[in-house]
């Protein structure tokens, strides 16, 4: 038996398997679903590696085993109290039930839309059901420090919520997801990733941003003003205190002064009749030297004591 | 007989085919060569599937692996420490999803809504790893996008519990502590095979549109600082000279009155010596001290006249003395 000719043989039969597909490979994030003349055969095959099938009659389909996103585009809404939002949500889904999901809905593309189409729903419900206080509080628990600054202005009032932004996705959870099981897709959750102002409602929060500012700025001021008046009026005082209190004592001390003086010369003058008698002659004499100068003339008669040696001598 | 012969003038030289017998082998070990062998860089590893499913994790160097695409080799950097930036982006990124590229989505990421309904602009970074590369391939298909979503969830979660005063100024510590405790949960709860380094806060601003009225807050605190500033120091400019004029004034008036006081004494112990010498020979002291006080008198004066009784003629021709009539 010739080698040659067998090594042939299985050769080609190897190429005609493998060009006919009898191989194929699963990667780890895929499910592959066989299909025979375009329906689906046998169960879906999930275990990652090298596997067989009938070449030219059954096909490899591909379906993603891994968890997939969904990023929903923003989308503008009212809340309960008539704020439009926009919002932009996004989640996370699987396929749960591969050969269902591949029967129903097949292509990716088609699973996006039908999120698109029910969570989006289920998002507007929401949101329309609640303030807007509960889309903005997560943890509802928190309690907002008051704004101190802006203390006895409208700015200082915080609205508190009851449910809280988690509570909301919870809602949207369970309400979208039963709808989507039927088609083989689990959905895990639903988060909110941007709330913003809508464009024609920004404008009026900017206004009321601004002129809560500008209440606070004004606060600032009057209370500059109020504090500087107050020190100028205490300064006005204290200088008043210190002077007058100044004044006073300087008073005082004058009067002490002369009194203690005065105290002392009476004592010596009026100690004895003789030490009185002493002290008006010789303050009489001071006096003569005092009030008896170049400005006066006297006229002194030969009678006095002085001059009385001048005196003719009595004939 | 002859060999039949072919139309062609030459025949071509069958011989020289047999070179081609080989060509097909030949490129068929070329690619073998190829693909057998890989290298993993220093700062990853690289996980191994065999036919799709998985062999093995590999760390950086040389490697063997089954040639002809039976073993796939996906390097993933675990030792690089990777960023991801929201509300901005730094230029020459090697990262293409490290920032958003278009400008547009980078302002719609910082925009954001405030616990007590206001609006703020908050840029932030988050530093993160692969830490689990199994995971990070084979649980969820588009791992980092799903970061940067749940990283602006998280932030606007918890920009939404607070005051736009707390997230401009006191709060930036704790929003960004909060922040990454919570990226960290849900990365887990994700099972996105990333570890979170470390969450920053950048730029954090109030809407353009309101800046200046935030900055005039600002300017008013000041000028409140200034006007009591300018109110303590007029009153530190006037108060402090005053007490010290007083406290002249009273020294001024304390050392009159010890001059006074001072004097008096000296005064008083001056007559009370001469008073002494005086009660000694009263007479002839009283006469002395009279004639001493006349002779330092008399002499300063501008006219004296000295009259007799005797004498009445001379008065009438006394010039300006104004007496009338006799003695």
């Amino acid at each position: 038996m010739k080698l040659l000719p067998i090594l042939i043989l299985v050769g080609g039969l190897l190429i005609v398997l493998v060009a006919g597909g009898a191989f194929y490979t699963v990667h780890e994030t895929e499910t592959v679903i066989l299909t025979q003349f375009g329906r689906p055969v046998g169960e879906p095959v999930t275990e990652p590696g090298l596997h067989f099938k009938t070449p030219f009659v059954q096909e490899v389909n591909r379906l993603e085993k891994r968890i997939l996103e969904w990023d929903g585009d923003p989308t503008e809404m009212p809340t309960k109290d008539k704020t439009y939002i926009s919002v932009d949500t996004f989640a996370r889904w699987r396929i749960s039930n591969p050969g269902r999901y591949f029967e129903k809905v097949g292509l990716e593309r088609r699973a996006l839309s039908r999120l698109e189409d029910i969570i989006g729903s289920e998002v507007r419900t929401a949101i329309a059901g609640h303030e807007l206080i509960e889309v903005v509080r997560s943890d509802k628990d928190r309690v907002l420090p008051p704004n101190q600054v802006a203390e006895g202005t409208t700015a200082s009032v915080q609205q508190t919520a009851t449910r809280g932004r988690r509570a909301l996705q919870k809602d949207i959870l369970n309400a979208a997801a039963p709808k989507l099981t039927e088609l083989g897709i689990e959905l895990l959750d639903v988060r909110v990733k941007r709330v913003n102002y809508n464009q024609k409602v920004v404008g009026n929060i900017y206004q009321r941003m601004i002129s809560e500012r500008q209440q606070i700025a004004q606060r600032f001021r009057s209370e500059g003003e109020g504090e500087a008046a107050k020190i100028n009026g205490r300064r006005g005082r204290d200088l008043k205190e210190v002077e007058s209190e100044a004044y006073k004592r300087v008073q005082e001390l004058r009067g002490e002064a002369d009194a203690e003086a005065s105290r002392i010369y009476a004592e010596a003058y009026n100690q004895s009749p003789e030490a009185q008698d002493f002290y008006g002659f010789m303050k009489t004499l001071d006096t003569y030297r005092t009030i008896l100068g170049n400005q006066t003339s006297m006229i002194l008669s030969t009678d006095s004591e002085l001059f009385q040696l001048l005196e003719r001598s009595k004939r | 007989m002859a060999k039949p012969t072919l139309a062609f003038r030459n025949p071509p030289d069958w011989s020289k085919l047999k070179v081609l017998r080989w060509i097909v082998p030949a490129i068929l070990v070329l690619i073998m060569a190829l693909t057998m062998y890989y290298t993993v860089p220093y700062d990853s590893q690289g996980v191994v599937l065999r036919f799709g499913k998985f062999s093995s994790i590999e760390n950086p160097g040389l490697h063997f692996k089954l040639p002809f695409g039976i073993d796939t080799v996906e390097t993933l950097p675990v030792k690089r420490q990777l960023k991801m930036e929201f509300g901005f982006g730094t230029e020459g990124a090697t990262n293409l999803r490290q920032h958003s590229s278009s400008r547009r989505t980078r302002d719609q990421e910082k925009s954001m809504v405030t616990g007590d309904l206001n609006a703020a602009l908050v840029e932030w970074v988050v530093q993160y790893s692969i830490d689990d590369p199994q995971m990070f391939l084979f649980t969820v298909r588009a791992p980092e996008t799903t970061l940067r979503d749940l990283s602006e969830a998280v932030m606007r979660e918890v920009i939404g519990d607070r005051t736009v005063d707390e997230v401009i100024t006191t709060g930036r510590q704790e929003i960004e502590d909060k922040a990454v405790v919570r990226l960290r949960e849900l990365t887990a709860e994700y099972k996105l095979g990333l570890k979170i380094d470390q969450l920053q806060l950048k730029n954090v601003n109030p809407p353009t549109a309101v800046q200046d009225s935030f900055n005039e807050v600002n300017k008013a605190q000041q000028d409140r600082e200034k006007m009591i500033n300018i109110a303590n120091g007029e009153y530190n400019k006037v108060i402090p000279r005053a007490e010290g004029e007083a406290a002249q004034a009273i020294s001024e008036a304390e050392g009159y009155k010890l001059k006074r006081i001072n004097e008096a004494a000296g005064d008083v112990a001056a007559f009370k010596a001469q008073l002494v010498e005086y009660l000694k020979a009263p007479e002839v002291t009283r006469k002395r001290l009279y004639l001493e006080a006349m002779a330092d008198v008399i002499p300063t004066l501008q006219n004296t006249w000295i009259v007799d009784e005797g004498v009445t003629q001379l008065l009438p021709m006394v010039q300006g003395a104004g007496i009338g009539g006799g003695k």
